[in-house]
């Protein structure tokens, strides 16, 4: 994402019905108010802009301006001018599902709430009347608490009914099978009792039953809405914009997803290759680290193929466009993603492996209620009504919210240590892994290169003063190895060749080997002084500081540690002896690294995949569950379950134990929602529960199962 | 009789308001920046607007 001058991202300008301009940008690292301050009040003074509003939940700044008055660009300049990264906003859709999810069920949630308050005002003046009210006046409240109860209940529990249809329609079960059956019985019951003239109905238990199953329901929504935004707006801010020749030869800036086979695009140095294509120009070396694994850079010559991801380390080129984004992925690749897919979808979630054990225990629960009461001669409505309260009493409230209520305070920790989680069920696969397989570039490595070659500190500064006027990575490489120090006066830079310039009164040349005028490779720099015989600078991927002790931290914790890599033998058998890991295998293509995972899950193994690459996606979605670092490539971020925000793989270890520590409070929380059903199921089979008991209840152990996943929090 | 027949219908009417006002606010959009609502009201007040 190259801040070129003169970026022309018309076309992520929406025009507004009323003759205005709205331009979205995807803004990252505000989290303040002074941030908000700063970047709305940039941007607003920018000429021509009306308003600019930024949203903090997401990180979506939204610009107005009237027609033609603003060009984007400069937005987007003037926000990373602030020092925030910034790129257009493309929205694409993607937003709408899920926020259409969360409204739903905040109406559902408004509507159950509203009948709550309203029917318990109606019941509670008959439960706390001592019996001082008339029969025709407690039918009457009976009737209007129905009357409100009965359309609310049923429109607010649409999530359970949809949920429990969609179970049934596959022949399976989940909670909302039972809990589905319990609202629409209770309410039948009730209307029941009311004809009949009973003194007992349950419509203000039915409705608050609904309303607190709801907040979990939306608790587990607000947690995959939060880690799925977050991981949502890193890869918008990584998706590939490029800029492509118009048929007049200007050029425009376009969402990479919108190139067609036949565009011409132009690749900067340091910019990624969109989608696949063919070089144009005569020859480029690029970093195709996050394609293959390869570390050290590749020479492309012209007509040759450009993979999707590959990085131009040379001058800047022209890339002519052979696929649409979508197919640019190779075939097999994609076909990995969608077996993983399909593997990771057989994974039962803890609470349905709940249900699956819980629904039978119910249903033989209220019939052997129903049979025994009509055994010992009670009739039909005694019996229908004790097997009911039976299965009210047994709802599971507290199941319902054990599981969200634990993972909403786990992800929340985790997001604040940098771990993005994008599913519910992701830390109940993170809790079972025996098995850590890690990727070597990027992941356990920097990913960049570093100066190798031992080089007398007076020459690396003569070099490094060069070195230090190019954004060319290994020059980069090189001035970061010599430290802080003053530039060449008038360096010249002929870009894909070298630098030249006078150092202390003699010619010096960095470059390539032709540019310095010997014979060699690629992914190695050439440093010539006049007079003296050209110095061959090599570079290696180093290993980042806090690896080591990552790694170390797995044994305690009964992990087993292994690296797959794309890379050559031997630097990676340098990298595994010093990240202190003995399994290791390289020159692992990305089928390979699939099939290696697929062969850990046959023999029972859990694993967790750590990988950064294009080739990694593969295996990322096959494993149990699999993390991304922040500088992944965004299709290994989509295929995997967490994404790290920072540089740093550390979070890692965090994560494992935060997940296995969610795993037994949720474990605890079964417990006692188990211990709590068997208490009160003998009482309610004798006919002893009344409706304000059954509320109470309710209530009280959904209370003490959100303050148990609260202990989370500490510590 | 009446009375309460009066009391119970302004009751539900109430809370049919309510409900109203409910789904209005979050239809135009206040519950979709609960953490920058939270930090805006530590910003001084625009005047240009």
């Amino acid at each position: 994402m190259g801040a070129v001058a003169a970026e022309d991202f018309a076309a992520f300008v929406h025009r507004e019905k009323d003759g205005s301009e709205s331009f979205d940008v995807a803004v990252r690292g505000a989290r303040c108010a002074a941030c908000m301050a700063k970047i709305e009040g940039g941007v607003k003074a920018i000429g021509g802009v009306n308003d600019a509003r930024l949203n903090l939940s997401t990180g979506k700044l939204h610009v107005v301006w009237n027609r033609d008055a603003v060009k984007p660009g400069v937005v987007i300049d003037r926000v990373r001018a602030l020092g925030y990264e910034a790129a257009p906003f493309d929205s694409a859709g993607v937003l709408d599902a899920q926020s259409q999810e969360g409204r739903h069920l905040l109406r559902c949630l408004a509507v159950a709430g509203f009948g709550m308050v309203f029917v318990v005002g109606l019941t509670d003046s008959i439960w706390y009347s001592n019996g001082d009210i008339s029969a025709a006046h407690r039918t009457l409240f009976f009737w209007l608490a129905g009357l409100v109860a009965i359309p609310l209940t049923l429109f607010a529990s649409e999530p359970f009914f949809a949920s429990a249809g969609r179970a049934l329609a596959k022949r399976q079960t989940n909670m909302d099978v039972p809990i589905s059956a319990a609202i629409v019985l209770a309410l039948a019951l009730s209307v029941w009792e009311t004809v009949s003239g009973a003194a007992q109905t349950y419509f203000d238990a039915t409705i608050m039953l609904a309303f607190v199953l709801l907040v979990g329901r939306y608790l587990d929504y607000l947690l995959r809405d939060r880690a799925q935004g977050a991981a949502r707006h890193l890869v918008t801010l990584q998706s590939a914009l490029a800029r492509r020749f118009r048929p007049d030869g200007t050029l425009e800036t376009v969402a990479g997803r919108e190139l067609v086979p036949g565009d011409r695009v132009l690749l900067a140095s340091g910019e990624r290759v969109p989608t696949d294509g063919t070089l144009e120009d005569k020859e480029t070396e690029v970093d195709v680290s996050l394609v293959t694994g390869e570390s050290q850079p590749v020479g492309v010559s012209a007509g040759q193929v450009l993979r999707a991801g590959t990085i131009n380390l040379g001058r800047p080129i022209v890339v002519s466009v052979t696929a649409k984004m979508d197919d640019s992925l190779v075939a097999d690749l994609a076909r990995l993603l969608e077996a993983g897919r399909q593997t990771r979808s057989v994974y039962v979630r803890l609470a349905d492996r709940a249900a699956k054990a819980y629904v039978p225990f119910v249903a033989i629960a209220s019939l052997a209620v129903f049979a025994g009461w009509a055994l010992v001669g009670a009739g039909f409505p005694v019996a229908m009504t004790n097997a009911i309260a039976v299965l009210i009493i047994t709802c599971p409230c507290a199941l319902g919210l054990a599981v969200p209520a634990v993972q909403i305070v786990a992800t929340g920790r985790l997001f604040a240590k940098g771990v993005f989680v994008k599913s519910g069920d992701a830390l109940e696969r993170l809790a079972e892994i025996d098995t850590a397989v890690f990727d070597k570039t990027g992941t356990l490595t920097l990913g960049a290169p570093a100066l190798a070659t031992r080089v007398l500190p007076a020459t690396l500064e003569s070099a490094a003063r060069l070195a230090r006027a190019s954004r060319h990575p290994l020059s980069r490489a090189l001035a970061e190895a010599a430290g802080p120090g003053p530039v060449a006066a008038g360096v010249r830079e002929v870009p894909g060749s070298g630098l030249e310039a006078e150092v202390d009164g003699i010619r010096c040349r960095l470059g390539n080997a032709e540019w310095c005028g010997v014979a060699g490779g690629h992914g190695e720099l050439w440093f010539r002084k006049e007079g003296v015989p050209p110095l061959r600078l090599e570079f290696r991927d180093h290993i980042r500081p806090e690896t080591r002790d990552t790694i170390a931290a797995f044994a305690p914790r009964n992990v087993a540690v292994e690296m797959l890599t794309g890379d050559h033998a031997q630097p990676a058998a340098a990298i595994a002896k010093e990240a202190g890991i003995t399994r290791w295998r390289a020159d692992v293509g990305p089928a390979e690294k699939a099939a290696r995972l697929e062969d850990l899950r046959k023999h029972g193994h859990h694993t967790l995949m750590v990988g950064d690459g294009i080739n990694d996606a593969g295996a990322l979605a096959l494993a149990h569950v699999s993390i991304a670092p922040g500088t992944a490539a965004d299709v290994s971020q989509r295929a995997s379950d967490l994404v790290l925000r920072g540089d740093s793989i550390a979070p890692i270890v965090e994560a494992i134990d935060i997940a296995r520590k969610a795993r037994r409070l949720v474990l605890e929380n079964f417990a006692f929602a188990a211990v709590y059903n068997l208490a009160a199921v003998p009482v309610a089979a004798l006919g002893l529960v009344n409706p304000l008991v059954a509320a109470g209840a309710m209530a009280g152990s959904s209370l003490i199962v959100t303050l148990n996943a609260l202990r989370l929090a500490r510590s | 009789m009446d009375g309460m027949a009066l009391i119970i219908a302004s009751a539900f009417l109430m809370g049919l308001c309510m409900l109203a006002l409910l789904v209005w606010t979050m239809n135009s959009g206040q519950y979709d920046d609960l953490e920058g609502d939270a930090n805006r009201i530590l910003l001084p007040d625009d005047n240009d607007r």
